[in-house]
């Protein structure tokens, strides 16, 4: 079964687009179609590794690398287990729309030092990849570090002094999770003697509760910057200064599901489900996750600008992951994993027609789009098909994921939970809704006929919105999501090596 | 008797004085015998680690084949053969490095430099090698003389800081002396080994006490404990960069060093945690250096001066691993020996770059290098890294190592210390790699030089790109000379492997040293 070039194919997911990055920089801006060139190549042959191995992981197949040893007993270890695949599916299957979409953007909005770009997002995807395949704490935290830094050039790629004051207050929040990040794993090292994955977790209960309680706390703060929860947020909406494809693939998708999957790890393999419930962590971590869901919402609302507005909605979506894992129960938690993938379709979609808006019409604002569903039809028109998944319509993969959690709520007898998580349907509707029903319900004098954005920009907008769709309809149909999400979660259950 | 342990400290010995003759007939020369008599120096230590590996035990060589306790020892054991390794691997990229710096910041020394280099390396692989304590003041005294000559050869204020360091310095080296004197009355010898059989007798003898508190007090000078650490800044600032590329790495490395192996391998295993705890003193000390380190760094405006107060806070990394005296906190020290000299050294050398190319010492000024200069600032970009300990760089398997010391020793403060410092570290690199990588501006001095170089490639007015030496006639000239870059590049990956390999040289060269550290 495991022969020939599919052994090794969770390194080379990961170098693929690290090694593009490098063939980015020196081919540099002189031949930027060859540069572009080789992110598309990279993109799909990262994705098509991943998506090699999915039949695979299915059966029960793990696909293991181990190349150095990082500390003793601790090795540079990838290991492709159903939790992980699943986001690094989604992850490299956005990426390769996002790489047609930042053509699109960079080039249409003359944007400067666009190697750089490319480069450093390439580097990006690797790290996300490389950490959501990771096979013990050490590899992810390296990963997620680099990822931290990586990201860095990306928030500051305007140069003004504003982009570079958001810069630091991105670091010094990266940065200081990272350091957190550390010394917890450190503490794992200490108490349980390894580090690698478990399904149920690893941690002996006989660490103490101050020790447990210690590293739960240090993880909270680690992983709760990157995945946007409060009052760890505010980074994420300031870091909306990057260029819109940032914006849409890692403050959407791979940077900040970096952190929620690392709380997806944390309580699936790391803690288990056991220990954190009887220790009663998970009641802290889902009332932090519910309050979230609905200030954020709150904030959401008050936004005119239209990335404000969807990055106040990621940090309240990316808190139904962690709600739902925190929810212990393994319907939530389902719901919580399947909301990774369901969430990065549609906030992708949405952004990149914010981003599609900005460069073809110097839009930013939701108070200027009246009428401008005439113009851009296409746009719009997915920009409402997103809208509607993330407030969890019926027929869209947002309904399932968070009717799943609800479930899960109701399962484990959490009744203000479900109430939460009802209610912020509504107030996702409450600030969504707005964006679009202005588009196509007013008119104005300015958008009369049809005048789309390029097609390397509308291509992908109609490709996310209808894998929303379809993630809602077909569950399984594209690339077995919900089988594989199916599957970490039985992973979880069951215990053992993941 | 494998003859190994002498010829690396006398192939730097002898080329020393081959330089310094054949320098003054034609300088060149001196050069070329420098660099190969370090090459010779570092195959010596590789065979020596070699040597050490494989047979498990250390090489002992009796000088002048007079046996100890009456002759002097050389030991190589591992520990000393990671030090030589370390040495005289900075000395050959150093020595590589050198020429074209040293011959703009200051014609006409290189006579002279050359062989104060060598003594210096002399120095700093006999204290590493020899099993002898008062041998090893000898080889501290030729080391820090060497050092203040070199130091003294800078800018217009190198003088009077390599003067402070000379009183500072021999004040160290005199209590290190006395404390040499008190052992030998009381113990009645002077080989280390000889030493550690006889002093756990004479663990309430009360010269011996003081013999200990001298001994470390005065390593402390050298090594730059906070607070004896205040000659440093001034001296590393003004000296050439060169030279400072080579001290900064090693001396007060080697001095800590020596510190490790008095604990390890001179007094009894529980001497200096329990009947005299001067350990924990040395850890608390550190504690402070490095916050202190930390904080001026970030104050700094001057290039080269927040890189010295940055040393005063990566040195006392090791006296923080030893002030843990639990194993895995000293291999976390030690290997800091290693992951600093060659950020470190990596970082001083690039600072040499940018002055060769643009006279830029000043931060502030630093705009728009990451274009002219992209090769040497990648490199500093991955030293800088590695000094905040991101992984996978070298820098943060050192700060691992330590973290898990830290909780072995169940010392919550420096736990919290090496995270805060962490954080002062990335606060005043990312400063500076914000500056690097930003847009030159009219008037910049970065501008200014693209724009005497663009003129001469077009004849008219330069374009934006050509002013910043983006043509592609002009891509050769913008880094610094290819003898000068390649030693940055080597190190910069250095940091690299010896992250990735850190596992490989615990295992092999400190874990066994350190085992029983702590009693």
């Amino acid at each position: 079964m495991m022969h020939g070039i599919m052994a090794n194919a969770p390194l080379y997911a990961v170098l693929a687009s690290a090694l593009a990055a490098v063939a980015i920089a020196f081919t540099g801006e002189k031949h930027r179609n060859l540069r572009e060139t080789w992110t598309i190549l990279a993109s799909l042959l990262k994705f098509g590794f991943i998506a090699a191995m999915v039949p695979g992981v299915l059966a029960g197949v793990r696909y293991e690398v181990s190349l150095v040893e990082l500390a003793p007993g601790v090795s540079l270890a990838l290991r492709a287990d159903p939790t992980g695949v699943l986001f690094a599916l989604s992850a490299s299957f956005l990426w390769i729309l996002t790489s047609f979409y930042s053509i699109g953007y960079m080039r249409g909005g003359k944007e400067h030092k666009q190697t750089r770009f490319f480069a450093m997002l390439a580097v990006c995807l690797s790290a996300t990849v490389g950490l959501a395949l990771a096979a013990n704490l050490l590899t992810f935290v390296l990963f997620y570090e680099i990822l931290s830094i990586a990201t860095y050039p990306l928030v500051i790629h305007k140069e003004s002094e504003k982009a570079y004051r958001i810069g630091r207050q991105y670091l010094v929040y990266a940065i200081t999770a990272g350091l957190v990040l550390v010394a917890g794993t450190a503490l794992i090292y200490q108490a349980a003697g390894t580090l690698d994955f478990q399904g149920g977790g690893f941690l002996p209960p006989e660490a103490g509760r101050g020790v447990l309680v210690t590293i739960f706390l240090l993880f909270f703060v680690g992983f709760g910057v990157k995945g946007g929860v409060m009052p760890l947020h505010s980074w994420l909406p300031a870091a909306m200064i990057a260029p819109t494809p940032v914006s849409a693939l890692l403050h959407a998708v791979a940077v900040v599901k970096a952190g929620v999957f690392g709380f997806v790890r944390l309580v699936g393999f790391v803690f288990g489900p056991g220990l954190m419930g009887k220790m009663g962590l998970s009641t802290v971590l889902a009332g932090l996750a519910a309050i979230t869901i609905v200030l954020a919402s709150f904030i959401a609302m008050t936004k005119d600008d239209l990335k404000a507005r969807l990055a106040y909605s990621t940090v309240g979506h990316l808190s139904y992951v962690v709600l739902g894992v925190a929810l212990l129960t393994p319907t939530a938690m389902l719901g919580g994993a399947f909301h990774i993938v369901t969430h990065a379709a549609m906030k992708i979609t949405l952004f990149f027609c914010a981003g599609a808006l900005y460069v073809h019409m110097h839009y930013t604002k939701v108070s200027e789009l009246d009428g401008v569903g005439r113009r851009m039809p296409i746009t719009m028109g997915a920009f409402a098909v997103g809208a509607v998944g993330l407030a969890g319509f019926p027929g869209t993969g947002g309904f399932l994921s968070k009717l799943m959690i609800v479930q899960g709520a109701a399962e484990g007898g959490h009744t203000l939970f479900m109430v939460i998580l009802l209610a912020s349907g509504l107030l996702n509707a409450g600030y969504l809704f707005p964006v679009f029903i202005r588009a196509f319900f007013r008119s104005s004098p300015e958008h009369t006929s049809y005048d789309e954005a390029s097609w390397f920009m509308v291509g992908p907008i109609v490709v996310t919105a209808a894998l929303a769709l379809l993630l809602g309809t077909m569950p399984d149909a594209i690339f077995h999501f919900f089988g594989v999400a199916s599957e970490a979660v039985s992973a979880v259950v069951a215990g053992g090596a993941p | 008797m494998s003859h190994i342990p002498v010829l690396i400290p006398l192939s730097l010995l002898v080329s020393s004085l081959l330089a310094l003759l054949a320098g003054l007939r034609s300088p060149g020369w001196g050069h070329k015998i420098s660099l190969g008599g370090v090459s010779a120096s570092f195959l010596f230590s590789l065979a020596g680690i070699r040597a050490v590996l494989r047979d498990g035990m250390p090489l002992r060589y009796a000088l002048g084949n007079w046996p100890p306790p009456v002759g002097i020892e050389f030991v190589l054991d591992s520990l000393g053969a990671y030090m030589t390794g370390i040495i005289t691997f900075i000395g050959v990229v150093v020595l590589v490095y050198a020429p074209r710096s040293l011959a703009r910041e200051t014609p006409g020394r290189e006579v002279y430099t050359y062989p104060a280099m060598l003594l210096l390396l002399t120095g700093l692989t006999g204290i590493s090698l020899t099993g002898d304590i008062f041998n090893l003041y000898v080889f501290l005294e030729i080391a820090a003389i060497a050092g203040y000559a070199l130091l003294a050869t800078g800018d217009r204020a190198a003088p009077v800081a390599a003067f402070r360091y000379l009183l500072i310095g021999s004040l160290g080296g005199g209590f290190y002396l006395l404390g040499v004197a008190f052992l030998y009355f009381s113990a009645g010898t002077l080989n280390m080994a000889d030493l550690q059989a006889r002093l756990p007798d004479l663990v309430e003898n009360r010269a011996v006490i003081s013999a200990a508190a001298f001994m470390i007090v005065g390593l402390g000078v050298k090594m730059a404990l906070f607070p004896l650490h205040f000659w440093l800044p001034d001296a590393y600032t003004n000296a050439p960069s060169a030279a400072a590329g080579l001290i900064a790495p090693l001396m007060t490395k080697v001095a800590a060093f020596a510190i490790v192996r008095f604990f390890l391998d001179v007094f009894p295993p529980s001497f200096l945690t329990e009947a005299l705890p001067l350990v924990s003193t040395v850890g608390w000390l550190s504690a402070g250096g490095i916050l202190f380190g930390s904080v001026m760094a970030v104050a700094q405006k001057d290039y080269r001066r927040m890189l010295a107060y940055s040393s005063v806070g990566q040195i006392a990394y090791v006296g923080l691993g030893l002030g843990m005296a639990n194993p895995v906190g000293m291999v976390g020290g030690l290997l800091h020996i290693l992951n600093h000299a060659l950020m470190k050294g990596c970082l001083f050398l690039i600072g040499g770059s940018i002055r060769y190319r643009t006279g830029i010492t000043q931060i502030a000024e630093m705009r728009g290098l990451g274009r002219l200069m992209p090769w040497t600032m990648a490199a500093f970009v991955v030293a800088a890294l590695a000094m905040i300990g991101i992984p996978p760089t070298a820098g943060f398997f050192s700060k691992w190592y330590l973290i898990l010391g830290t909780l072995e020793a169940g010392n919550w403060w420096w736990f919290g210390v090496i995270i805060l410092s962490s954080l002062l570290t990335a606060v005043y690199f990312f400063r500076t790699v914000e500056m690097i990588f930003r847009e030159p501006e009219e008037g910049d001095p970065v501008a200014r030089i693209g724009r005497k170089r663009g003129a001469g490639v077009t004849g008219v007015g330069p374009s934006p790109e050509v002013q910043l030496g983006l043509g592609g006639a002009t891509e050769g000239e913008r880094e610094a000379p290819l003898s000068m870059l390649l030693p940055i590049l080597v190190m910069g990956a250095a940091i690299l492997a010896a992250g990735l390999l850190n596992v490989a040289i615990v295992n092999g060269l400190l874990a066994g040293a350190v085992a029983h550290a702590g009693g």
